[in-house]
């Protein structure tokens, strides 16, 4: 009834090819956008600093996964490594140029890992699937290896941890520990709102339109003058470009200081499994899948708490280890292609409701 | 129908976490404990986090709390890990939470510089950054009753008392994350300065119960001493492979991580001899663990096994408590409030003093050494002693030994320094 797009005429090619062709969709996003934008007034630091700020994060980091693995069709599990890549040229930047904004660093390091990210991307073009994901582990495991045993790349610090030094944008602190979360969480935000938009348009243009032609068969791509070495590098520099860009806000706007442990090989595969869950070769889907992967064992383990009654600490984790995993079986065999088909059935429902005809 | 309830259910859940808002009861004194009963590491986190709760809870049973208030500890699973720390971190500091003990040295230096934003004091006893031990540029950070660098010299001094350390080749075996990394920087520094050669082995932590290489190594390198920074299964795992290529346990020390029952228990009689370092009294035969037996563990109201009280790590979990409990009461006398804030914990921290008096006072008599707080030295004097494995249980083997802080002294401050010098933001206080 409210969802339909009857009347909505376009009258040219530009209105006709626009992101969001409904005008009820164009509605929501702003609302949703907007709601983005208030959230810090009302919500708690716990809210921002640990759900919201995480959140975006990971959908960020999501979204590079998925442009290698749900529209290119390339399986990797090397994305925390990546991630890692994109962290720690953020730090040596930071470090080496102090006086450049960090903003311009978190970009800039997203290019280290997009370099990276070609190099181990090159084997793709021998190998596919399974051979390929092992591949990537391999990254993965050198990565990480690099992380511990070069110390130059933490400043040859006694911890081996990379600490993030205090930074500003307009002469407000928004790395280091003294940044208010709410100012972490608007540049994390634009960030993630403008990186976003850009992947969505890339996807649209001729770049996408080739991944997914390599994804849904390559012999045939190539036959139709797609060459897979365009196709695939580039799908996984722009793939560990966003990954690495995750990975630089992970540490500077969210953690302040992290070790080689928050890029092993458990991270790869929770945004993998963000990835799916949220639906492969959708961007709504990677937001969705990160709040579900990310965000639900930190609701399950505050709930106890907030119904009133107590339950030890240990006892609550695996209980939320167990609901998730149930949750996880039960999505899946509901929908295999993960919240961004449920999302699709259930904006087509509406388009017909409340008189469906079929 | 189905997508309807999951929706209302959805919301219905969505209007509980707006509606509720953290009451935090102000006639209590919250101490959050970050503790680890999941994961590679619950071995060590299970004892240490009993025996901190049941302290603080039989100070409550016992003589009603601390001046009169009680005690509220409240856990908080963080299964070693650093993201999930910081969640614990900020899930718990809204409810005025007084200190933090992570029992982690990853957690801890991610709590280093939230520390005097939050203007709550973080005492990571006897881990985290070593540096922390200069009061002066880490007003907010406690490592008492000693750093790793502190007590690294003090397993030295014992190595040199016996059979001396001249000419001797001293192997450094380690978990290798930011704690088993921590004192390699004073080995380097003591090393020729000392006169002993050392060779390092880390092992890295998803290979901690496969140590096969790292020992045939040891095998090849010969060294005459083995020291080992460990925690969790690597311990265990260690200690039965230097077993296996007969290196002498008697040479073989851990720190005080990797000395616990938790470790040896499982090797059993084939670790005897081996050795490690403590700094909190082993048994139950105080008064003080005989009233969390009685008023705690005897009732029900803790989750220990009855038999492992008393054990390593309970009692190092105990005795963190009992600086809490000593800090909370010195800073309540200072600023004669009854509910103190993290800023009074901090005061307290830096004022308390727990020496052979105040410890008998407590039922805890020669429980440890003297540790007295003050606004220069966040390591307290902290002094250490050996004990060895009989095959069943820990023994102590030597007096306590003091660190050699007229080395150490100066490079903790050049660490210090280290630290501060990429920060120009950073605040440091003057100590009168």
């Amino acid at each position: 009834m409210f969802y339909r797009e009857a009347g909505q005429f376009k009258t040219n090619y530009k209105a006709d090819s626009a992101i969001f062709p409904i005008f009820q969709d164009r509605m929501g996003l702003t609302l949703i956008v907007a709601v983005a934008f208030i959230i810090p007034l009302f919500g708690s630091d716990f809210l921002i600093n640990s759900f919201m700020i995480p959140f975006l994060i990971f959908s960020l980091a999501a979204i590079g996964l998925n442009i290698l693995t749900g529209y290119c069709g390339q399986l990797s599990l090397g994305t925390g490594a990546f991630m890692g890549v994109g962290a720690y040229s953020c730090y040596k930047l930071a470090t080496i140029f102090p006086d450049v904004n960090i903003l311009i660093h978190i970009l800039l390091s997203g290019f280290f890992a997009a370099g990276v990210g070609c190099v181990f991307g090159l084997p793709s073009l021998r190998i596919k699937g399974l051979y390929l994901a092992i591949t990537t582990l391999a990254a993965q495991f050198f990565l990480e290896w690099a992380f511990i045993r070069i110390p130059w790349l933490y400043n040859y610090n006694d911890s081996g941890a990379i600490e993030v030094p205090q930074r500003t944008l307009f002469s407000v602190p928004i790395t280091g520990a003294s940044a208010t979360p709410m100012a972490r969480y608007y540049v994390i935000l634009a960030l993630v709102i403008g990186l976003t938009w850009i992947a969505s348009n890339i996807i649209r243009g001729r770049i996408g339109r080739s991944w997914m032609m390599i994804r849904d068969m390559d012999i045939a791509a190539e036959l139709m003058g797609i060459k897979p070495l365009n196709a695939k590098l580039s799908a996984f520099a722009m793939s560990s470009y966003f990954c690495g860009v995750a990975g630089a806000l992970m540490v500077f706007m969210w953690l302040g200081a992290a070790e080689v442990e928050s890029f092993d090989i458990n991270q790869s595969f929770d945004i993998l499994f963000m990835v799916i869950i949220g639906g492969m070769g959708s961007l709504i889907g990677c937001f969705l899948g990160a709040a579900f992967i990310f965000g639900l064992p930190i609701f399950v383990r505050a709930m106890p708490d907030m119904m009133g009654f107590a339950m030890n600490s240990a006892t609550a984790d695996h209980v939320s280890r167990m609901v998730i995993g149930g949750l996880i079986i039960f999505f899946l065999i509901v929908e295999p292609h993960g919240f961004a088909r449920l999302w699709q059935i259930t904006k087509e429902k509406l388009r017909t409701w409340p008189f469906p005809y079929a | 129908m189905r997508l309807k309830t999951l929706i209302l259910g959805v919301a219905a859940t969505a209007m509980t976490v707006a509606s509720t808002v953290n009451l935090a009861q102000s006639e209590e004194l919250y101490v959050p404990s970050l503790s680890y009963r999941t994961g590679p590491f619950a071995g060590g986190g299970i004892p240490f986090a009993n025996g901190f709760a049941d302290y603080l809870n039989m100070l409550n049973e016992r003589d009603g709390g601390i001046g009169g208030v009680k005690v509220k500890v409240e856990e908080c699973e963080t299964g070693y890990n650093a993201q999930k720390g910081v969640e614990c971190y900020e899930a718990t500091k809204a409810k005025g939470a007084l200190v933090y003990n992570p029992l982690s040295t990853g957690i801890t230096l991610q709590l280093i510089p939230k520390a005097p934003v939050d203007q709550i004091p973080v005492l990571s006893m006897g881990y985290g950054l070593s540096a922390a031990a200069i009061g002066e540029t880490f007003p907010w950070t406690f490592t008492y009753p000693t750093s790793y660098w502190s007590q690294m010299s003090s397993i030295l001094k014992y190595i040199d008392a016996n059979g001396g350390l001249k000419g001797k080749k001293i192997g450094f075996i380690y978990l290798e994350s930011g704690y088993g990394k921590e004192p390699i920087p004073l080995l380097e520094q003591l090393g020729p300065k000392l006169g002993f050669d050392f060779v390092t082995f880390p092992v890295a932590g998803k290979d901690m119960q496969n140590q096969g290489s790292q020992w045939l190594n040891v095998r090849k390198e010969r060294p005459d001493w083995m020291i080992m920074w460990g925690w969790g299964a690597m311990n265990a795992t260690a200690v039965k492979e230097a077993a296996k290529i007969r290196f002498p346990l008697d040479r073989f020390i851990g720190n005080w991580w990797a000395g616990a029952h938790a470790d040896l228990d499982p090797v059993g009689a084939a670790g005897k001899g081996y050795l490690a370092a403590n700094f909190s009294g082993i048994g139950t035969d105080f008064p003080a663990l005989q009233d969390v037996k009685k008023l705690i563990v005897d009732a029900g109201k803790s989750q220990v096994d009855p038999d492992k009280i008393g054990d390593v790590l309970y009692n190092r979990g105990l005795f963190n408590a009992v600086i809490v409990a000593e800090a909370i009461a010195t800073a309540q006398k200072k600023t004669g409030k009854k509910v103190i804030t993290g800023a009074d914990m901090r005061v307290g921290l830096e004022n308390f003093v727990l020496d052979q008096a105040r410890l008998t006072a407590l039922g805890l008599p020669n429980f440890t050494g003297d540790v007295k707080g003050s606004c220069k030295d966040h390591e307290g004097a902290g002094a250490v002693f050996i004990q060895q494995w009989d095959g069943k249980d820990w023994k102590q083997k030597s007096e306590l030994i003091a660190p050699m802080t007229d080395i150490v002294g100066p490079l903790l401050q050049a660490a210090a320094d280290k630290y501060t010098s990429d920060k120009p933001e950073w605040k440091g206080q003057t100590c009168g």
